[in-house]
């Protein structure tokens, strides 16, 4: 699957270790000589620490300190920056740009519209693919239920932007009236007296200074989506084995396959090790007894969390990879090395195993 | 002294916690407990999958609320009918709440506040938003008002910004795993909550801890399955001591832990179970 992707997607819900997962794919990845660059959205700090970076990721990719025959780049998404990097990437003329760059309600949309982060992921997918440096680019989705917004997300602002509000915002000012031209609107001023006339006025005047880059911004959303849904693209399902998650597995291969897109693998990480049945009959001393309950316990964990993962084996017809839960948290580069191993070979390297 | 005094210290109890580390259990658990105590309970559900009234058994009210159902129900009571049809119909929500950011959070509490404001329960537990929006979601409120200057959103803003800051009336419930990871998280947002926002925080509730006593490895046969096993237990609840004691060391609040259960399949009895067992560490 993964000589094969120029562009890998870890989809699933949040705690299910898809950060961790993605940075174990990308170190496999320079292993086999690839020059792999790693989006992380929301990384925890000690995963940073990790991966050997220990003043944390930014929004540009850094090289990572590993011996292989490849590279390994990570970088964290920030939304805002990359926003602002499409803005004046498109905008005609500097001018524009910093009108739309300083307007209070560009910063509300570019911090908080629903699915603007998906979307700058989905951007910054694109302009990762693009960027020589790399030939691999493993992206992490948001950690939310919708995390596969990211695949509508670049329409996202297009249909904001064509939306009858928009347009009414665009009607033409009588010399730069705004107020007065809000005022004339039926429909905005109820907006206003619920909301403020000051925030609709910033809107009015995004809106009036975004003119001229609905076409720019269509475009480069188009290409987002053909980079995802063209053959070199593959989605790989993180979940836990637990019913709550497998649920929203279900959910996000369903629309993968809605969409021609399929799940090209599956992982579950933090099952429950399975040291299988105790043997013998259970032993009469409390001590003894503890120990033959404990390994008979975690079996039937294990026994039952197959059973959970069953329903998605069964609608994806893949079988999926399992990362045991480990004793400890991952906190250096040997952990998530080990994590690579057990993702790739089955089995942990003799040396990790501590 | 009754041990879960903390559920009546503020009438809304708000439950947050990152994504996977069991919030709604956890609500359900906590109203369950206090509608066992006698408490007249209400578990509200904010992200639209109605999960609650099938866990929480008998005795406790549930209310789903979404946004726009909120903000429909907002205008209708403030004289804005007309307003809130034409948005209906005209589906520019998604722009309003654009335009002032938070609006839809704030339209949420709001009712929230209404409902406390009639003093028909003892205790609102309120499910928090999914993925590490509680503090978006908190923080609305004073966000808005620095944003906006005038209108009905403002002094709905201003209202409900006041409960939260009132410690008699609201308190947030951090939920979060004892492992390394959710527990920074845990700690990064417990700051967030009470430095910058100035939200009372109660207890905070480990989910899923493995308690029990370290199994004797040394009675299983070197290189047994046996052995392996009670090995990996024994790291595991290491690491779930040193975790929740990290935690206190931090945060120096009160803990409440839930065992972790066999099974992983929540449902009724789970609920009863764990509301039975709920107490406060200190």
């Amino acid at each position: 699957m993964m000589s094969a992707a120029d562009v890998v997607v870890c989809c699933g819900s949040g705690g299910v270790g898809k950060t961790t997962t993605a940075a174990a794919l990308g170190l496999q990845a320079a292993r086999d000589g690839r020059r792999c660059v790693v989006v992380t959205i929301d990384p925890a700090k000690r995963l940073a620490d990790a991966l050997g970076v220990p003043g944390g990721l930014t929004n540009d990719p850094i090289r990572l300190p590993i011996d292989s025959p490849g590279e390994l780049w990570a970088l964290m998404l920030d939304t805002a920056t990359t926003f602002d990097g499409l803005v004046t990437a498109n905008a005609a003329d500097p001018d524009q740009a910093t009108r739309i760059l300083t307007n209070g309600f560009y910063r509300n949309i570019a911090g908080s519209l629903g699915g603007t982060q998906e979307y700058m992921a989905a951007e910054r997918l694109l302009a990762l693919h693009l960027d020589d440096r790399f030939d691999l680019v493993i992206v992490d989705t948001p950690p939310t239920r919708n995390a596969l917004d990211f695949l509508d997300a670049p329409r996202t602002l297009a249909r904001f932007i064509d939306h009858p509000v928009f347009k009414l915002m665009m009607m033409p000012t009588r010399r730069g009236l705004r107020v007065l031209s809000i005022a004339a609107q039926p429909l905005l001023r109820s907006i206003g007296r619920v909301i403020g006339t000051e925030v609709l006025a910033d809107a009015v005047a995004f809106f009036q200074a975004f003119d001229g880059m609905q076409t720019g911004f269509r475009n480069r959303a188009d290409e987002v989506i053909d980079l995802l849904h063209g053959d070199t693209t593959s989605f790989v399902l993180v979940a836990s084995p637990r019913v709550d998650t497998i649920e929203e597995a279900r959910f996000f291969a369903r629309r993968l396959t809605e969409k021609d897109l399929g799940v090209a693998a599956i992982i579950v990480n933090r099952a429950t090790p399975d040291f299988g049945k105790p043997d013998g009959r259970r032993p009469r001393t409390a001590a003894k007894v503890a120990l033959f309950d404990n390994q008979a316990e975690l079996h039937t964990r294990a026994v039952a969390e197959h059973q959970y993962v069953a329903p998605l084996v069964a609608d994806t017809k893949r079988q999926p990879t399992w990362v045991p839960l480990l004793p400890g948290d991952v906190h250096d580069l040997d952990v998530l090395d080990q994590i690579r191993a057990l993702l790739f070979t089955g089995s942990a390297p003799a040396d990790a195993s501590q | 002294m009754n041990p879960l005094q903390f559920l009546t210290d503020a009438h809304v109890a708000i439950v947050a916690g990152k994504g996977g580390v069991g919030k709604t259990t956890v609500t359900a658990v906590l109203a369950r407990a206090a509608a066992d105590q006698g408490l007249r309970v209400l578990v509200v559900e904010l992200d639209g999958k109605p999960t609650l009234a099938s866990l929480v058994g008998a005795g406790v009210q549930c209310l789903a609320l979404t946004p726009p159902a909120a903000l429909a129900e907002y205008l209708q009571t403030h004289g804005l009918g007309r307003v809130a049809k034409r948005l209906a119909t005209s589906g520019v929500i998604e722009v309003v709440a654009t335009a002032a950011p938070g609006i839809d959070d704030i339209v949420v509490l709001g009712k929230i506040k209404q409902v406390e404001q009639s003093r028909s329960y003892d205790l609102i537990l309120v499910d928090g938003p999914a993925a590490g929006h509680a503090i978006t979601f908190l923080m609305a409120p004073a966000n808005l008002l620095k944003l906006v200057r005038g209108g009905p959103i403002r002094s709905q803003a201003a209202e409900v910004a006041e409960m939260l800051a009132d410690p008699a009336r609201s308190q947030v419930i951090l939920v979060t795993l004892p492992e390394t990871t959710p527990v920074n998280e845990a700690i990064e947002t417990a700051h967030s909550l009470n430095d910058d926002a100035g939200l009372r925080l109660g207890p905070i509730v480990v989910n899923a801890f493995d308690e029990g006593e370290d199994l004797q490895v040394d009675l299983a046969p070197a290189d047994s399955a046996l052995r392996a096993a009670a090995e990996f237990r024994n790291a595991r609840r290491e690491l779930h001591r040193h975790e929740t004691q990290r935690l206190t060391a931090t945060l120096q609040l009160p803990q409440v832990r839930l065992p972790l259960l066999a099974s992983s399949v929540l449902d009724v009895a789970s609920v009863a179970e764990l509301a039975a067992r709920l107490r406060v560490q200190s």
